[in-house]
């Protein structure tokens, strides 16, 4: 196996260092290592951060292998710097059974861009009636911790504490896509003065911050585990800061594109700009960033979604909801954490890598870039510019709301237990 | 002028340089041979991906009139669901050379997208998306208020005039209605004064951004209008919760006999069709001679082929050439 010097990287934005990798573990840390027949590695003005871990992408297989497979998604991964992602389960069939979350988890580990963890659903068929095997799920190959209906609300409150109650027989969390379905009905975009305008049907945001209420207290009530998927509310920010404070055990994610983007982008009438749950108001983006910041959200998640070009090509209205992310992810946070101050990098690495493994139960990935740690780890030139061709994604998929845009912060390697996936700002091979 | 999407695509002097040409165009239907050759070559598609008998008969009026040659295009059903997609529409037209395409779309922003996805080069006009807007309805609501208000009903008289002052009611399911939209839009650039009337239900979250005011009592918004409009409720919204009953509704907002008499004596009483007799206007509303309703019909005539010379014809002295 190479062993990687790589000389000079500044761990988490602190003093320069250099970092041996070998045999799968940063096998030394300090200054002017011995080269001992390594391939050096320049990492001269460049950041080094854990391998980042991203707590929810849609990775489309089974089902939808047109608009993205285990293999094109987890590359676009590598390529954005993440050596972890968690699989969303609304996939065709559904992940709701042993079986497909270990077909799953094997086309992860054939791929081999980052380790792939499967999300079960929780629900079978996602149809949120009745429980899913939740237990088979967590025993089987693909160790899930993780259980989500995602795209689908679990709003049925009998479902909901049931499911928070029996994953934690297997240290499990329950991801909730926060959505009460009565009032978002046809919903189009976030209900406020543009929707006003757009005539476009509104997306409330207390549809989002009701069941978010609801289910930091029935996590109180039955002393569960729960986690908040893209929160995207400042009434929900509140929410998490009031239950945090009263010692609910809840975590939460934000994703890139409601950190950056409004409601403002839906008068182009650009379904690129269609997602769910919606971007909303500049007011809403200003309080997720400072939820990140002081940590009451927890972690940055891509809900990475990929979709078939014909799904974006249309009107508003018959668009599918979503956008991609995985390689956009890193430089939407130093755009809208870093470069503004609220986030340092030993910040970025917590949020990004850190704490989203401890919400998924990754025990050898977000690990200090210590001695002995697995080698599964990011470098990152903080001043790197980089525009966005959406014909150059490692996706399959090209519906990226920040086509032409300028980003700042790049990719410049990433190590999967000591293996590059991505070096020179390209990727390698697995 | 390019597209006429949104009645917000118009500043004070481009609505005038409409409604004044509408005026002329007006004054050429009194003649005896009505049509123009202006458009002479010219190929207008009307694109209807919903049912609008009387939209499409006026578009196809109005550039009949101008001797452009004129398609209709049905693709009711196709909007939204799965089949024949809007773009594949759309290039489509853009295969048999359509210079301005008038598109009825179900969905919020279908015309936005056909005129700026790159699909078709051709003029767009809206003629209603969704819940958004319908800027040409507007238009020709803004031109008969403007010959009833200001001209004194004399052809031609309001000619470069605008409706400063002039106090406009609007009533009914606001939120789901694309000509109150456009209407707002526009009567704020004119220098109209905008009251909305509604139950709190059908008006948009957002509205108080809006440049009108909003009421939920028509009894008095009627005081001191000079136009009161009707817009027509689905009886169905009352399915939804939005109001208990077709009875209640009409009582709180219907306009009857009894509200007429609240009125002033110029007031007019306007509707833009299909009217739900017995919800939201009677038929001593509908049938009074304070009701422009039949008048707004030949006035949408007049008022699509100003649009349809301004955006073809008349496009070089209008924005520098732009066609
Ligand atoms: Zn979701």
């Amino acid at each position: 196996m190479t062993t990687y010097l790589l000389r000079g990287v500044r761990p988490l934005g602190a003093d320069p260092v250099d970092l041996l990798l070998a045999d799968g573990v940063i096998a030394d840390v300090g200054p002017d290592l011995a080269a001992d027949g390594a391939v050096i590695v320049d990492g001269a003005g460049l950041v080094a951060l854990p391998g980042l871990v991203d707590l929810h992408a849609h990775l489309r297989e089974p089902g939808r292998e047109d608009a993205e497979t285990v293999a094109s998604g987890t590359r676009a991964a590598a390529a954005g710097g993440f050596t972890a992602v968690h699989a969303m389960a609304n996939t065709s069939p559904v992940a709701d059974t042993a079986g497909v979350v270990e077909q799953v988890w094997r086309l992860g580990r054939e791929a081999g861009w980052v380790d792939v963890h499967p999300v079960g659903a929780v629900t079978v068929g996602i149809a949120g009636e009745r429980l899913a095997e939740l237990g088979a799920m967590a025993d089987s190959a693909a160790r899930v911790r993780v259980f989500s209906d995602d795209g689908h609300c679990v709003s049925d409150a009998v479902l909901m504490r049931r499911a928070l109650e029996y994953v934690k027989a297997s240290d499990g969390v329950i991801a909730q896509h926060a959505q009460e379905p009565r009032p978002t009905e046809g919903a189009q975009m976030h209900e406020g003065d543009v929707s006003s305008v757009l005539g476009l049907a509104g997306w409330p945001a207390v549809a989002e911050e009701a069941i978010i209420a609801r289910d930091v207290l029935l996590a109180q009530h039955v002393g569960s585990r729960l986690h908040v998927c893209h929160v995207s509310t400042a009434g929900s920010v509140e929410i998490l800061r009031w239950a945090k404070g009263r010692g609910v055990d809840v975590t939460a994610e934000v994703t890139p594109h409601h950190l950056l983007l409004t409601d403002e982008l839906v008068r182009t009438y650009d379904p690129r700009y269609k997602v769910n749950p919606p971007l909303r108001s500049d007011a809403d983006v200003q309080a997720l960033r400072a939820g990140l910041a002081d940590g009451t959200i927890d972690a940055v998640a891509t809900d990475h979604a990929p979709h078939a070009s014909e799904d974006k090509d249309c009107e508003w209205a018959a668009a599918a909801m979503g956008m991609t992310g995985l390689e956009t992810a890193l430089s939407a946070v130093v755009e809208a954490m870093v470069d503004t101050g609220l986030l340092d990098w030993a910040g970025v690495a917590d949020r990004m890598s850190v704490r989203p493994a401890r919400i998924g139960r990754l025990e050898h990935q977000g690990q200090p870039l210590t001695v002995g740690s697995p080698a599964n780890l990011t470098l990152v030139d903080p001043v790197g510019r980089w525009q966005v061709d959406p014909a150059a994604s490692a996706s399959a998929s090209r519906n990226t709301p920040f086509a032409g845009r300028t980003l700042h912060g790049r990719v410049i390697a990433t190590f999967l237990r000591g293996r590059a996936t991505v070096l020179d700002g390209e990727l390698t091979g697995p | 002028m390019r597209h006429l999407l949104s009645a917000a695509d118009l500043d004070r002097d481009a609505a005038l340089r409409v409604l004044d040409t509408a005026e002329q165009m007006a004054a050429t239907q009194q003649r005896e041979i009505k049509k123009l050759p202006t458009l002479r070559g010219r190929t207008v598609v009307n694109l209807f991906f919903e049912d609008s008998t009387r939209t499409r008969i006026s578009f196809e009026a109005a550039a009949k009139r101008l001797s452009a040659d004129v398609i209709n295009f049905s693709a009711k059903g196709s909007s939204v669901s799965k089949g024949e997609s809007l773009k594949d529409t759309a290039l489509t037209l853009e295969a048999m050379g359509a210079d301005a395409v008038v598109v009825r779309h179900g969905a919020s922003g279908g015309a936005h997208r056909l005129a700026t996805s790159g699909w078709i080069n051709g003029s767009v006009v809206n003629a209603g998306d969704g819940t958004h807007e319908h800027p040409t309805q507007a238009l020709l609501d803004a031109f008969t208020m403007r010959h009833h208000l200001v001209g004194q009903r004399e052809p031609g008289a309001a000619t470069g005039e605008d409706l400063a002052g002039r106090k406009v009611t609007i009533v009914g399911d606001v939120l789901h209605s694309r000509v109150a939209r456009s209407n707002v839009l526009l009567l704020h650039t004119l220098g109209a004064e905008v009251t909305l009337v509604a139950p709190p239900t059908l008006l948009p979250v957002g509205v108080q951004t809006w440049p009108c005011a909003t009421s939920y009592d028509l009894d008095s918004a009627l005081e001191g209008a000079d136009a009161v409009m009707m817009l027509r409720v689905q009886v169905e919204r009352m399915n939804a919760a939005y109001f208990p009953s077709a009875r209640e509704y009409s009582r709180r907002y219907g306009l009857d006999a009894r509200r007429l008499r609240l009125m002033a004596e110029h007031t007019i009483v306007m509707h833009p069709g299909p009217m739900n007799r017995g919800l939201e206007i009677s038929a001593d509303a509908a049938d009074s001679a304070r009701s422009t309703i039949v008048e707004q019909v030949s006035n949408g005539v007049s008022v699509r082929m100003a649009v349809l010379y301004l955006l073809l014809a008349g496009s070089d002295d209008v924005d520098g050439g732009t066609a």
